[in-house]
Order: structure tokens, then C-alpha cells, then sequence
């Protein structure tokens, strides 16, 4: 090192794959798993190597280029951490504590037996199946991965580690044996899309800025995951931050950019570290840099951190932010691969679509092909939440049905809840139902069902979701978003929030939905930008599959998920009641009322359902009843 | 006496805002990276700091505040030391993220409006999405995360992390 060709860079990978590796332990140091004790489950694997001396068997490959015991980027499956992973083996360990690795040190590691208690376990018809290997396991077993193909493999602060999975080899191909126009070929040819949410052709924006004559261009990854419910960028930076490095590195070959910002969300600081030391590496190694194995191709990078606003997601509020101003969108065109960064051409890629680009450049575009639909070829991840049994991160060939996602890799609904229904895509995507279970996922069949792929936040809701609620949620993430550059987001989303507000207090009526729709069309017709355009689909999808919920708010005062508030009502039993007035002296309303040796009553009208008297109430009098559909009154 | 001090304190803020400055070259397309690190010094963005900044990039000051106050990220009040956020994204709100909110708040004695604790030891802030969906309702505690939390759990994190910092503000000023 540092690499000054390309066969430099072969002999030093084949080298690293020659060495032999006995027994390798990956420990999951995705935050999942971090944060139920991983730390402590790496530590105690440490000391146990020390004192067992399994050096001959561990420790003396440790301190060569392929670590024996590694803390790993995330393995998708966040529910059962903390992960541990034996290879070569395979064998997947879950709720790892740090005194089960006594017995993984004694009985899988000297005595080559597996720890039963310690793998999957999956119940089916009052049988209970045992899975030791991770490729067995059923949240697996559906999944192929092209991004997330290291994250949880490699230790994503070596990058040697990097390396031995013929890490920057796509890159060295590129510079050294392809045309620029090669380049832009193959990821053409490969139908790659955009994995940020539009879809748009990854080839197609690159030669846009092939095209673009200017001295200077610039390569923009965007790693602004601001949608809530979705971590899938931030597994990829921090489990796998070169594939992001080597994919920038490409794309700039391809249409002749040597500049590029990785621009990453505030609330990421550990993809933030992980990216800079990646950087330097790739620096020290001269993979980035100044003429590239040894040819004219220079290439370096800066990350830039976002300072918390969801709009600098859009790509051109996202340049206005990189260039140091407030993050408002502008129009288009210009478009940015005409006129990007600070005027010059530039491309804004996704986290996702970049880390595809080595593997399409390493396997080549027909490989890639084989895997998704003919217009979405290729895999997506999805982050996994809600109220589903396998939360976490998954992988999966575009086409797979949305019943397959979430029942067979994703595990069904979690306490054997019924299903309600599934967001996809974030705020800007929209509510899908049962009915919708058997869609495939991609991106034109989410589209005309009226969500979007989004970048690949899916939350599953069971019964216990408030649809209505939900979109109220939403629409009040999108009005704090909004920048208040264009009139109709800025407005239209506040008189929005107004109108779902009232309806989940209980205080709209039947011209306020007429209202909400219209204003919703308004809105997603005329705004300037992604944002706007988007923030009303969570209304219009939930309005058109839950229109029932809606009327019932509106019109019985009922929520059936018992979530919202104003949809409950505290009466006092008059068998318990003494009549102590506690009650009464702590209504906020003052609309209890009564006298001594008389039960208590509350005025409905006025009862603003605080839950003051229910929890002053010494004899457990005031009771909450949810009101169902053939109340009275 | 307090006058020179106050003098003194400031003179002493430009001082690091100056190292700042200088780092980035004055260039007025790092002024998100500047405010970053000021607030990383102060806790906060001090109004003075904000126009003395505007002044040394040679853009106006509303320019500057313009900046400051689009991003969620900064503040124009004093924050407290330790952050609490506390997740309030998709997975975590339909796993009861506004319970958690409450608990902490409640624990902290702030009422719904209140953000920071008059000692100025803690700033509780709900954020869209902290990334830990797979663990919801999640918070993070400075840099720390914490999830599956139900009451219960939650009481038990502030209590300690209160235990951790009694006396703290002294410790505080003295930072």
C-alpha cells in the first residue's frame, strides 16, 4: 500500500483470501444489538479467547489482516440480538448474554457441537423445528443480498476486511478497463433504479451528466434518511461505508466527476465516524485520491453532516444545504446534472442505489437482471417495524409479494395479533390493507396502488392502530417539515393537520372530510417540491381503505383501536361512589358535580377526558368506557 | 466586577468562535459546520456569537439566523448538558412513544411545554427518527440508545441517570 495498480490491488486481495481461517466469530454491532449488550458479549469472547488459549485455533489469525473475532455491522435480524454468527459454519447464535459464551467458547468452538438452546427456534403445527444455520432460519430464507451483502460480515472499520471481499476490485476494473461510457452501459443495461424512492434510472441521470459540459462536476450520496421508520442507509454506512466510497468512486469515473460529498444525517453520529476512518483508509491506500492506479482519474470525498430538517432529503434542498444555506427546495429544471453545486453539474445518488453499483460492475448487468421484475430488477431492503414479530433488516428480490415480506421473512404480526394494515414508504407513502397482501412489491405496483416504495421503511400495524390517528401523525410530521417556501405545502398542510386534529377530538363533521380531501388534492397538485407533493398520500390512502374509520370518528365518536382519547367516556358508578368530591376538586373543567351523600355525575358535554377524576378517585368509581358503535346517546 | 467578567466570558467565547472561523477558511458554504461546532462549544447558539459570525463571513446577519433557526438541529436558547431524545418516529409512535415522552417529562419535573430543566442538566426533545426502529419506542440519551422501553424501564434510566449528575451542576460550570 498505497495501491498503484491494479495488480498490486489483485495480489494484495488474493493474498488476504489465501490465509486460513479456522474459526471466525462475528459478533452483531448493529445499534440493535449494541443497545441489548453486545459490547459486553464481544468483552467476554475477548477474555475467554485470552484465557482459554484457543490461540492455535483463534487468536493467531487475529492479529493478521483477517480478524478471527470481529465486531460486525448489522444482521438484519434486530429482534433476537444480541447476534453472534460462527464461520465458516454458519451457525447462528441469538439472545446471546455474556454467560452463554462460556459454553459457544467450550462447545461450538473446541468441540464443534452447536448450542441448542442458543438458535432459532420456529413453531409450526405443535412442532417446534430447530434452526442452527443462519441460511435455515425463516427471516433469511427469503432474502438475497446484493447491498447488505458485507453488512454483518466484515468489520466495517478494516478495510482489509473490505478487501478480502474483493472490496474497490469493481472500482480498479472501471479506471483501468472500461470507458466511461462502458460504465454508464452496464448500469443502463442493468436497469438499476434509484432506491431513494422515485425510482428514477440510475444510468440515465449519470449520462444526463456525462453530457453536461463543465470543468468541474460533483457526486452527491444522499444519506438524509429522514423518513421515520426506516434505518436502512444507516446500516449500510455503518456496517459496509466503503461499498458507499467505491460506488461514489465509479459513478465520478462514469460521467467525470472527482469531487463528492457523502451528506449524512445529524442524528447518525456512529455512520459519521465510520465514513471518515473508511475515508482516510481509502485514502492512505490510494484508492481515493490523486491518479488512481496510475491513471489520470483523481477522485476524493468530504462528508458533510445535515443539521436535522427531513426536506434536505429532496435533492435540491439538499445541495442548497451542502452549500451552506437554509434547506429549501428549488425547481426544476435546472435540473442538478445540469446545474447542480454551486452551478455545476451534479448527481445525487442514494445510499442504496450506490452500494449496488461494484457488485453490477463485478457480476455485470445480466446477473443483476436475474434477480427483481423486468422494469424493478434488482433486491430492495426493507427496515422492518411496528408491531411485527422479526423487526429488523431485510433484503429481498424486487416481485416478492407484500404477504411473503411481512408473514414469512418479517414473521407475522407479533402476539398472533390480527394484521391492519402496512406503511410503506414513510410520510410520503402511503397505507396498504389485507386486500393488498398478495401485491408484488416494486416500484410500479406500489405506485398505482397509491404508495410508493419510498426508500424502505415498512411499519406493520395491528388492530391496536388508530388509522386515523396515524394519519394525523403523519401529516403533523410533514407540516413541521415543511420549509414554507411554496404556499400550498406551507398552508395546505397546516389547514390539513387543523381538519384530522378535529377529527380525532371528536369535533369535525361531514363538510370537514369533503374539505380534507379536497385540500389534500390541492396540495399534492401544486407544491413545489417531493415533500409537498407527497404529504397527503398517508391521508388519501388511509381516506380510500379506511374511509369507515374515518366516518365512524366524525360521525359515532368511536375509535374501535381505543387509541383515541376523545372517543372515551368517565362515568362514575354510583354503587362505588361515596361522594368524597376528590373528583370534583381536581376536575380541571369543574364538570363534575354532586353533594354529600350523592353519587357524583360528570356533564359529557363539558368532559374534556383528562383523566384527572380517574386517577383521584380513591374507590376505583370513575370507570372508562370506549364507546362502540351502538351507543347510546 | 460582574460587568468585567461578563467582558471577559466573551471576549473568551470569540476567542474559540475565532479558532472556528479560521478552521473553515471563513467560507460561507461551511456556515452549517461552524454553527455545528459552536453549538458542540456552547450548548447552544448565543445571539452575539451569530452576528459576529455574519460579520467575519461578510453575509448578513439575517442570513446567518436564517440558517440558525431552518435547521432543527440548533438552538437560540441554552440547552441543557445532557440530551434527551426521545423517539417519536413511525415504529416507536404506534409502539407508544408519547408515553415515554410523558415519563420523562414527568421525571424530570417539566411541564408539556418545558424542554429544559431549570439547572439546565437536561434538554428532553422528541426527534422524527432515530434509526432504531427494530427497537421501539427507542431514546437516546446524549449518544447513547435505548430501547424496547416501557414505563417501567424508562423511570428506572432517568432515576439513574439523575443519581449520576446530583451535584452536577457544579461540575458543569466548572466545564
Amino acid at each position: 500500500m498505497p495501491f498503484k495498480t491494479k495488480e498490486e490491488l489483485e495480489n494484495h486481495i488474493q493474498e488476504l483470501k489465501r490465509e486460513p481461517v479456522t474459526a471466525q466469530i462475528l459478533v452483531c454491532g448493529g445499534l440493535g444489538c449494541l443497545a441489548k449488550g453486545a459490547d459486553a458479549v464481544y468483552k467476554r469472547f475477548q477474555e475467554l479467547i485470552e484465557k482459554n488459549q484457543l490461540s492455535a485455533t483463534v487468536k493467531k489469525t487475529a492479529d493478521n489482516h483477517q480478524p478471527s473475532l470481529k465486531e460486525t455491522g448489522c444482521m438484519g435480524l434486530c429482534e433476537a440480538g444480541p447476534l453472534v454468527r460462527i464461520e465458516p459454519k454458519g451457525i447462528l447464535y441469538l439472545r446471546v448474554k455474556p454467560e452463554d459464551v462460556d459454553r459457544i467458547v467450550e462447545e461450538t468452538l473446541k468441540n464443534n457441537q452447536v448450542v441448542d438452546d442458543l438458535v432459532y427456534q420456529e413453531e409450526t403445527n405443535q412442532e417446534i423445528r430447530k434452526w442452527p444455520l443462519m441460511k435455515d432460519v425463516p427471516f433469511y430464507r427469503k432474502q438475497m443480498k446484493i447491498v447488505l451483502r458485507n453488512c454483518g460480515s466484515i468489520d466495517p472499520e478494516k478495510l482489509d476486511d473490505y478487501l478480502a471481499h474483493d472490496g474497490y476490485l469493481a472500482f480498479a476494473k472501471v479506471v483501468t478497463t472500461m470507458s466511461p461510457d462502458d460504465v454508464i452501459g452496464e448500469i443502463l443495461k442493468s436497469g438499476l433504479r434509484g432506491r431513494g424512492g422515485g425510482g428514477f434510472p440510475t444510468g440515465r441521470k449519470w449520462q444526463f451528466a456525462r453530457l453536461s459540459k463543465s470543468e468541474r462536476k460533483f457526486i452527491v450520496c444522499n444519506g438524509d434518511e429522514g423518513d421515520p421508520g426506516a434505518f436502512m442507509d444507516r446500516s449500510v454506512m455503518e456496517g459496509d461505508p466503503h461499498t458507499v466510497i467505491e460506488g461514489m468512486a465509479i459513478a465520478g469515473y462514469a460521467f467525470g466527476a472527482q469531487e463528492g460529498y457523502i451528506y449524512v444525517r445529524a442524528e447518525y453520529p456512529l455512520a459519521v465516524k465510520r465514513l471518515k476512518k473508511a475515508i482516510t483508509d481509502a485514502r492512505k491506500a490510494g484508492l481515493i485520491g490523486k491518479n488512481l492506479f496510475g491513471t489520470s482519474f483523481s477522485f476524493d470525498l468530504t462528508i458533510k453532516e445535515g443539521a436535522g430538517a427531513f426536506v434536505c432529503g429532496e435533492e435540491t434542498a439538499l445541495l442548497a444545504s451542502i452549500e451552506g444555506k437554509r434547506g429549501m427546495p428549488n425547481p426544476r429544471p435546472p435540473f442538478p446534472a445540469n446545474k447542480g453545486l454551486w452551478g455545476y453539474p451534479t448527481v445525487i445518488n442514494n445510499v442504496e442505489t450506490l452500494a449496488n453499483v461494484p457488485y453490477i460492475i463485478l457480476k455485470g448487468a445480466d446477473w443483476f437482471r436475474s434477480f427483481g421484475t423486468v422494469t424493478s430488477p434488482g433486491t430492495k431492503t426493507f427496515a422492518l417495524s411496528g408491531k411485527i414479530r422479526n423487526t429488523g433488516l431485510a433484503e429481498v428480490p424486487m416481485g416478492i409479494s407484500l404477504r411473503e415480506l411481512i408473514f414469512d421473512v418479517g414473521g407475522g404480526i407479533q402476539n398472533n395479533r390480527k394484521f391492519k394494515a402496512v406503511q410503506i414508504g414513510g410520510p410520503s407513502g402511503g397505507c396498504l390493507t389485507e386486500q393488498h397482501l398478495d401485491l408484488t412489491v416494486d416500484y410500479d405496483s406500489l405506485c398505482a396502488a397509491g404508495a410508493i416504495m419510498g426508500s424502505g421503511g415498512l411499519v406493520t400495524m395491528d388492530e391496536d392502530t388508530c388509522i386515523v390517528e396515524l394519519a394525523r401523525y403523519f401529516l403533523n410530521f410533514t407540516q413541521n417539515e415543511s420549509c414554507g417556501k411554496c404556499v400550498p405545502c406551507r398552508e395546505g398542510t397546516k389547514h390539513m393537520l387543523n381538519i384530522l386534529q378535529k377529527i380525532v377530538d371528536g369535533r369535525a363533521n361531514g363538510e370537514d372530510l369533503d374539505l380534507l380531501i379536497e385540500t389534500a388534492e390541492v396540495v399534492r397538485d401544486a407544491s413545489l417540491c417531493g415533500l409537498g407533493k407527497t404529504a397527503p398520500n398517508p391521508v388519501l390512502t388511509t381516506l380510500r381503505y379506511f374511509k369507515d374509520e374515518y366516518l365512524d370518528h366524525v360521525y359515532n365518536h368511536v375509535c374501535v383501536a381505543h387509541v383515541c382519547n376523545a372517543m372515551k367516556e368517565y362515568r362514575i358508578d354510583p354503587e362505588k361512589c361515596r361522594a368524597c368530591g376528590k373528583c370534583a376538586r381536581v376536575c380541571p373543567v369543574k364538570c363534575i358535580s354532586g353533594r354529600p351523600k350523592v353519587p357524583y355525575i360528570i356533564d359529557q358535554e363539558a368532559c374534556i377526558k383528562c383523566g384527572s377524576c380517574f386517577e383521584a378517585c380513591p374507590f376505583d368509581a370513575v370507570l372508562v368506557e370506549w364507546r362502540s358503535k351502538n351507543h347510546e346517546s | 466586577m460582574e460587568m468585567e467578567n461578563q467582558e471577559l466570558t466573551l471576549s473568551r467565547q470569540f476567542e474559540k468562535v475565532n479558532a472556528i472561523l479560521e478552521k473553515h477558511d471563513r467560507n460561507e458554504s461551511h456556515l452549517i459546520s461552524i454553527l455545528q461546532e459552536i453549538q458542540a462549544d456552547y450548548r447552544y447558539l448565543p445571539e452575539e456569537i451569530l452576528t459576529y459570525v455574519a460579520t467575519a463571513l461578510g453575509v448578513s446577519p439575517a442570513y446567518v439566523y436564517g440558517v440558525a433557526t431552518f435547521y432543527a438541529q440548533f438552538s437560540l436558547k441554552p440547552k441543557g448538558k445532557h440530551m434527551i431524545r426521545v423517539c417519536d418516529g413511525t415504529a416507536c409512535h404506534v409502539k407508544g412513544s408519547i408515553n415515554v415522552l410523558k415519563t420523562v417529562k414527568e421525571q424530570l419535573g417539566l411541564k408539556e411545554n418545558e424542554e429544559t430543566t431549570p439547572d439546565l442538566l437536561f434538554t428532553v426533545e422528541t426527534v422524527a427518527c432515530i434509526g432504531a426502529c427494530a427497537l421501539a419506542p427507542a431514546m437516546m440519551i446524549d449518544e447513547e440508545v435505548y430501547g424496547m422501553l416501557n414505563e417501567e424501564k424508562t423511570r428506572e434510566i432517568i432515576e439513574g441517570l439523575i443519581e449520576e449528575n446530583k451535584g452536577g451542576m457544579v461540575h458543569a460550570i466548572q466545564d
